[in-house]
């Protein structure tokens, strides 16, 4: 296998002291290789969202090492993990934290902007995204006036701007209805199949069921790993009671 | 390696799939005569990419069984350049078994009970972690929901055989959800 474009060894977050200690992450170990498609599941409280912030670099763990993109970013000084978290990570967050002052468009400029990129070329990177995720013609709206499911995509489109080596997902689905969960869902199919590496924490399984690796989390500690790929044994015209 | 025992076989199965198919055919007669492969192709339109699964002689030996039993009949119909096809008509039993079939309310059972006892005889018995079970299950389920949803998605808008499609999704949500109770259960179990 070529270099991992994660990995998180020893991986533990601590919160608290004394009797009020709370090990919200214990001894977690990830590799995530060029391509993979990754869920983490597991109860809410498990630990699985601040194993996220772990690995995107948003929070710095008690102990354990963290590669991303070959560079170790648990020793890192804040402003390179800043550069690192800009340039090499995409986040998609369950409440989708757009700037509301901002247009869709100007919301996905800005990550581009952030980096360096001149107004013109941010300009045009946003375009390409909102054509792929198909809200073109929702470019000058404001996020209020966009529906969940559509200020979700514009969040997906805004992480992509960087063209990062990584997309962290918390829970993108958890503020949205089916239908708009559905859009969500065609997004991360089109991700996965375009070879984007991704991790995605979720409790919704059709999010989990596009992954490729199924991660079981419980009490801040993986329980379980099993791969969703290799088919399976019942058909889909089984599963539709067309064959019994 | 001395092979394992076999269970005596199953009664034949007098399958959902063989009664559906004749109880739409007739249904698909009610409004006007149709050829047989008219009815085909309803019924491949109905079922989209699992149109597969409904065999090319299928149709034509269950009109043949409708048309023994007199629930339809057939009049040839004479073509110049192939030969004749037959047109089905529905007959008076055949109407008034369709009527029965439209306010009939059985529904395919939902299966929990085998699964929730393997996992309390695999823990009373000490065979096998509940866990693993539920956890090799629930992977099954996770790659036919994959699929099933994969398969929703490529179809296009106002798809009537995406609708069908949705409720093979929603129903593996279902099992899924049932399926994360028991991890939760059988988890719990085994701290106690």
């Amino acid at each position: 296998m070529t270099e991992p474009i994660l990995a998180a060894r020893g991986l533990s977050k601590e919160y608290g002291r004394g009797p009020a200690l709370v090990r919200a992450v214990h001894d977690v170990s990830l590799s995530v290789g060029g391509g993979e498609s990754v869920a983490i599941v597991g109860p809410s409280g498990c630990g699985k969202s601040t194993l996220l912030y772990l690995l995107g670099g948003l929070e710095r763990p008690t102990s354990g090492t963290i590669e991303l993109a070959g560079e170790p970013i648990h020793e890192r000084p804040e402003a390179r993990l800043a550069h690192l978290r800009r340039h090499a990570v995409g986040f998609v967050f369950q409440a989708f934290h757009l700037v509301d002052e901002l247009t869709a468009r100007e919301n996905v400029e800005l990550p581009a902007l952030l980096a360096g990129a001149s107004p013109r070329r941010a300009r045009e990177r946003a375009g390409e995204l909102l054509r792929q995720v198909d809200l073109e013609d929702r470019a000058e709206h404001l996020p209020s006036a966009l529906s969940g499911g559509q200020r979700q995509r514009v969040a997906i489109a805004r992480a992509l701007a960087n063209r990062p080596s990584i997309v962290l997902a918390d829970e993108p689905t958890g503020n949205l209805d089916t239908a708009a969960t559905t859009e969500v869902l065609r997004l991360f199919e089109q991700l996965h199949a375009s070879g984007q590496t991704l991790v995605v924490v979720t409790h919704d399984e059709r999010i989990a069921a596009t992954a490729n690796r199924l991660i079981s989390m419980r009490d801040g500690r993986f329980v379980g790993e099993t791969r969703l790929t290799g088919g399976t044994a019942r058909s889909l015209t089984e599963m539709a009671g067309l064959e019994s | 390696m001395p092979r394992p025992a076999e269970l005596p076989a199953p009664e034949p199965l007098h399958g959902y799939q063989l009664r559906v198919v004749q109880e739409v055919l007739l249904a698909l007669l009610a409004a006007d005569p149709a050829h047989g492969y008219q009815l085909r192709a309803r019924l491949a339109l109905a079922l989209g990419p699992l149109a597969g699964a409904l065999n090319d002689g299928q149709v034509y030996v269950t009109l043949n069984r409708l048309e023994k039993s007199g629930l339809v009949t057939s009049t040839r119909v004479g073509q110049t350049d192939r030969p004749d096809r037959k047109v089905y008509t529905l007959t008076n039993a055949g109407r008034d078994r369709v009527s029965a079939w439209l306010k009939d309310t059985s529904w395919p059972k939902p299966a929990p009970a085998e699964f929730h006892l393997k996992l309390v005889a695999a823990a009373a018995a000490g065979l096998a972690d509940p866990v693993g079970i539920v956890d090799r299950q629930r992977r099954e389920l996770l790659i036919g929901l994959g699929e099933a949803q994969r398969a929703a998605l490529a179809e296009p808008d106002g798809s009537v055989a995406a609708l069908l499609l949705e409720g093979v999704v929603l129903r593996l949500q279902a099992d899924l959800h049932w399926l994360e109770a028991c991890a939760r259960y059988w988890n719990e179990a085994r701290k106690r």
